[in-house]
């Protein structure tokens, strides 16, 4: 047995010497260096990243301006989508199904996880590669055929799923409901399913290389923040994809097999349709399983991450270090048992619902722990303000605004009255959109150095840090009070309806326009990023090896990349990784692979 | 976590980085946290099933009546069948521990002679579940029946004897006979709302006609309740029975009975059984056949020498790792839909 265990060593350790020059393919396309294939992943989510961002400008403004015709809206969508300019109603259906799914899925998903769990886990746990490049190959490019599938049903006749991002049946599954749930729908169910697949593949690899690969001294409890988090992703992942993947199999036979898992009595344009007995509701279990574990597959990386960079940016320990471990791992297991939420005004039997209740507000317990540790680690640090550090600040904001109005929402009874309203699109937004989102852009600068080689312009950084954190409060705090005034989700225009008395309908109109104003100055705000992370890639100054004086065993490595990242032998793990302002030790940090000095005591 | 083990200098050094923790090579853990992954898309599959099942408002089918065929043998034999290949599946993995116990052994023979034994009782299990589902979809002789109030009623017991051709077709010529065929288009007839007095004209142009007798174990059940039979479970015997099942299939109209099972209804209960059936005995059929045909790649393997060369036998480890995981999910799926 241990011969075997040995083997998976042996075979990088062989290669990390003969370092032999690589052809362009096995070098930038089918790479097997979990370096590459992070970038590979950073770039693609990027990329999907901006698409689903203008989708959001797209209908943001139909919200604003209903009725009223926009060049903009008829350059991207053309006579078909927007005749004469004006959003058709179907089409506002399917940008927010795509914005969604590519927003959850394919950037704070795939991207996220992707780019920094690759990238991060054998350079802070000291292995050369993960422990299948073979497999971690297969899983970008199942992820990169995913997105392409995806993004292909935008340009098909009958247009991408429009039945929301969660894609509740009856509607997703019956085409003449919607034109969406024809080959929309389908090319959907399709693309995810590679989808789950690529994450099913790539979260094995993480949670085995973390298992299996640490080097030497690399104990558990000496593991960076990061990795605890990347490690409890890939489980959850591992855990609640399956489901989803079985309740789009049903899904699927619904739709092409003539079966009835989700369908009973219906009837569409008049015509009552044969299926009976199956349950919707069934979908939303099955569905639910998963995406609530999927709100916390989006944030554990985010918070891992701001773990990190909040540590080395204050100059001191994190506090906390196994509270934190602690409660990623209790968010970790609660996650699994409160879906119900999602389900309040099903008709769920209330005594269920209090059960669920009570689940999500425990949640709200290792949630506030980490948020506190946070702020005691900032607390009287010798605060660096790089651009990373003021995305991860922003990040503890957006995950205090959010995790506020989490807590009405767990509440089954106030949540009656606000269920499916804005008040829920402006909350999720803000505690997992823009939390991971701005997890997600201090990762980039923090780790930039890292992966290219080359430093970001930190003014740029300030720029799009403060145009990102206005721009993206603007939206959603004043969706709060959209929400509140009675505006459902998922509606073409609220212009419309009578039922809305005067002063609320005012309002919502009026905060509609200001939504869609931040919207689009914070996504011009992108624009800043882009350029800075393009010109950067190629124009950059030349990084150090460690620009941040940093802990971690990444910044021993040269930052020229070398295929086994270390040239010489793996480096050997004597402490944590949070030694910064050690009393008595000469500088402010000191590495993990430094021993610990005669008579010096581990944290 | 291992990490509480009782000896705390083993965990230390187990855990302390450069060994895999449970010294097993990352392949097997893979395999291990794939089947978890696996079991969770089964275990979802499984309580969607007893979700609906629950949620159903006719009464859920039961196994032993539903599956009580042998092949050439007929009915009257509740379960014996599933039983059996369900035994061979198990021995299937009974000879795949012995493939992997002999890979240990570097016993490339002994691996060769229990990789050919799981790979055969495999195909059996194959075989079996295709039998299976189309005895399923065939169905009975007298299928699930409308009668005339509304209510629908399951058969059992016997009333067809045998065909008379009372005027020669292209097919048949006049005589008696007792063909499955005649069955068949006899069937055809019902669903198509073409039988009158127990007579119909099949493809070939015959007029063939039904001899019928009267039997007292002839047994209707009612299943979904009518507006005179509103009580479900409820039996009608003998003459009584005979009669409501001629009016319904002599009734002119289409499809008063259901025989076997299709995607959109059955004859055993509600529409979602069948579809559950189809569903998840098919997708863990796909399992099996996924598992022989790796099964089959590594026997070629393991014959031209490969892991013999390459010192150890991981591979048929590996594959039995997934093997075993198949033959376990059988086991819950046999209980959800033959058992319980």
């Amino acid at each position: 047995m241990a011969a075997l265990a040995h083997e998976a060593h042996g075979h990088h350790d062989a290669h990390s010497h003969d370092h032999h020059e690589e052809g362009f393919v096995s070098k930038y396309i089918f790479s097997q260096d979990h370096k590459m294939i992070g970038k590979q992943f950073l770039m693609t989510a990027v990329f999907m990243g901006v698409v689903a961002m203008l989708l959001s400008i797209l209908f943001r403004i139909q919200l604003a301006w209903p009725g009223e015709s926009s060049d903009f809206l008829s350059m991207f969508l053309g006579e078909t989508w927007a005749p004469g300019g004006v959003l058709k109603e179907n089409m506002y259906l399917g940008l927010v199904t795509i914005h969604g799914t590519i927003m959850v899925f394919f950037l704070l998903t795939g991207g996220l996880s992707g780019t920094f769990s690759n990238m991060l886990i054998p350079l802070q746990l000291g292995a050369r590669d993960m422990a299948s490049g073979f497999l971690n190959m297969l899983s970008y490019w199942m992820f990169f055929l995913s997105s392409v599938i995806m993004l292909s049903s935008l340009f098909i006749e009958t247009g991408p799923a429009m039945a929301g991002w969660t894609i509740y049946p009856p509607l997703s599954a019956l085409p003449q409901a919607i034109e969406g749930s024809g080959l929309g729908m389908t090319l959907w169910l399709f693309s995810m399913t590679i989808f789950i697949a690529s994450s099913l593949i790539g979260s094995l690899n993480y949670i085995v290389t973390v298992l299996n690969l640490r080097t030497k001294g690399m104990t558990m409890t000496r593991m960076p923040l990061t990795i605890w988090a990347f490690f409890v992703t890939a489980v959850l992942g591992v855990l609640s994809f399956p489901v989803l993947l079985s309740a789009a199999l049903l899904l699927m036979m619904d739709r092409l097999a003539g079966t009835s898992f989700y369908l009973s009595d219906i009837i569409v344009n008049g015509e009552m349709l044969e299926n009976h007995g199956g349950s919707p509701l069934l979908y939303q279990h099955l569905f639910w399983f998963l995406g609530h574990p999927e709100v916390y597959i989006v944030l554990l990386p985010a918070l891992g991450l701001s773990s990190e960079i909040i540590s080395t940016n204050s100059r001191k320990p994190i506090f906390g270090y196994r509270a934190m471990i602690g409660s990623i791992l209790a968010i970790g297991f609660l996650s699994f048992i409160v879906w119900g939420h999602h389900m309040f005004v099903t008709g769920m039997n209330p005594f269920l619902g209090s059960v669920f209740v009570f689940t999500t507000l425990l949640i709200a317990i290792p949630s506030a722990v980490k948020v506190f540790n946070y702020i005691t680690t900032l607390w009287r640090g010798s605060l660096v303000l790089t651009p990373a550090m003021l995305f991860a600040i922003g990040l503890v904001s957006t995950f205090i605004t959010g995790g506020v109005t989490g807590i009405i929402l767990a509440d089954s009874a106030l949540d009656i009255a606000i269920h499916d309203t804005y008040f829920v699109v402006a909350h999720f937004h803000v505690v997992m959109g823009m939390s991971a989102v701005f997890g997600m852009f201090a990762g980039v600068y923090h780790w930039f150095p890292k992966m290219y080689g080359k430093m970001m312009n930190t003014r740029l950084g300030y720029v799009h840090f403060w145009i990102t954190i206005i721009g993206a409060y603007g939206v959603f705090f004043p969706m709060h009070f959209v929400g509140l005034a009675g505006a459902p989700r998922r509606y073409y225009d609220y212009s419309v309806y009578n039922e809305f008395d005067k002063p609320a309908a005012d309002m919502m109109m009026d905060l509609n326009v200001i939504i869609t104003i931040f919207a689009i100055v914070a996504a011009l705000g992108q624009l800043v990023f882009l350029f800075n992370f393009f010109y950067s890639i190629f124009r950059g100054p030349k990084a150090v090896q460690n620009p941040w004086r940093s802990n971690t065993l990444e910044w021993t490595t040269p930052v020229e990349h070398i295929h086994g990242n270390w040239p010489g032998a793996l480096p050997v793990v004597h402490r944590w990784p949070y030694d910064y302002s050690k009393p008595g030790a000469e500088e402010d940090f000191i590495s993990q692979i430094v021993p610990l000095a005669e008579g010096e005591e581990e944290h | 976590m291992a990490g509480h083990a009782t000896n705390q200098i083993d965990a230390s050094s187990l855990w302390g980085g450069k060994v895999s923790p449970f010294s097993t090579s990352y392949g097997k853990l893979m395999m291990w946290f794939f089947l978890v992954s696996d079991a969770l898309t089964f275990g979802g599959l499984l309580i969607a099933y007893g979700f609906t099942r629950h949620d159903a408002q006719i009464s859920w089918p039961i196994g032993e009546e539903t599956f009580n065929s042998l092949p050439f043998l007929g009915h009257g034999y509740p379960l014996i069948y599933v039983a059996l290949m369900t035994f061979i599946l198990i021995v299937s993995s009974v000879t795949m521990v012995l493939a992997v116990e002999a890979g240990h052994r570097m016993d490339r023979k002994g691996v060769t002679k229990w990789m050919i034994a799981t790979i055969i009782g495999g195909f059996f299990f194959l075989g079996s579940q295709a039998w299976e589902w189309s005895h399923f979809i065939h169905g009975s002789e007298y299928g699930k029946v409308e009668l005339a109030d509304g209510s629908k009623a399951t058969v059992s017991g016997h009333s067809f004897e045998n065909f008379t051709v009372t005027k020669s077709g292209h097919d048949f010529k006049k005589g008696t006979y007792e063909t499955e065929e005649l069955l068949h288009d006899f069937h055809h007839a019902i669903l198509a709302g073409k039988v009158k007095d127990n007579t119909f004209t099949t493809h070939g142009g015959a007029v063939v006609k039904l001899n019928s007798k009267v039997d007292e174990h002839f047994k209707l059940i009612i299943k979904e309740p009518g507006s005179k039979f509103s009580k479900v479970g409820k039996a009608i015997f003998g003459a009584e029975a005979n009669k409501l099942y001629y009016e319904a299939i002599n009734s002119g109209t289409k499809n008063r009975v259901t025989y076997g099972a299709n995607l959109t209804s059955n004859e055993y209960g509600p529409a979602q059984y069948g579809q559950f059936f189809f569903f998840i005995t098919g997708f863990h059929g796909f399992h099996v056949f996924s598992g022989v045909m790796i099964n089959i790649i590594i026997f070629f393997g393991v014959l031209r020498g490969v892991y013999h060369k390459r010192g150890h036998y991981e591979m048929v480890e590996k594959t039995g790792l997934y093997w075993h995981f198949v033959d376990l999910v059988w086991v819950f799926v046999f209980t959800f839909f033959y058992l319980v």
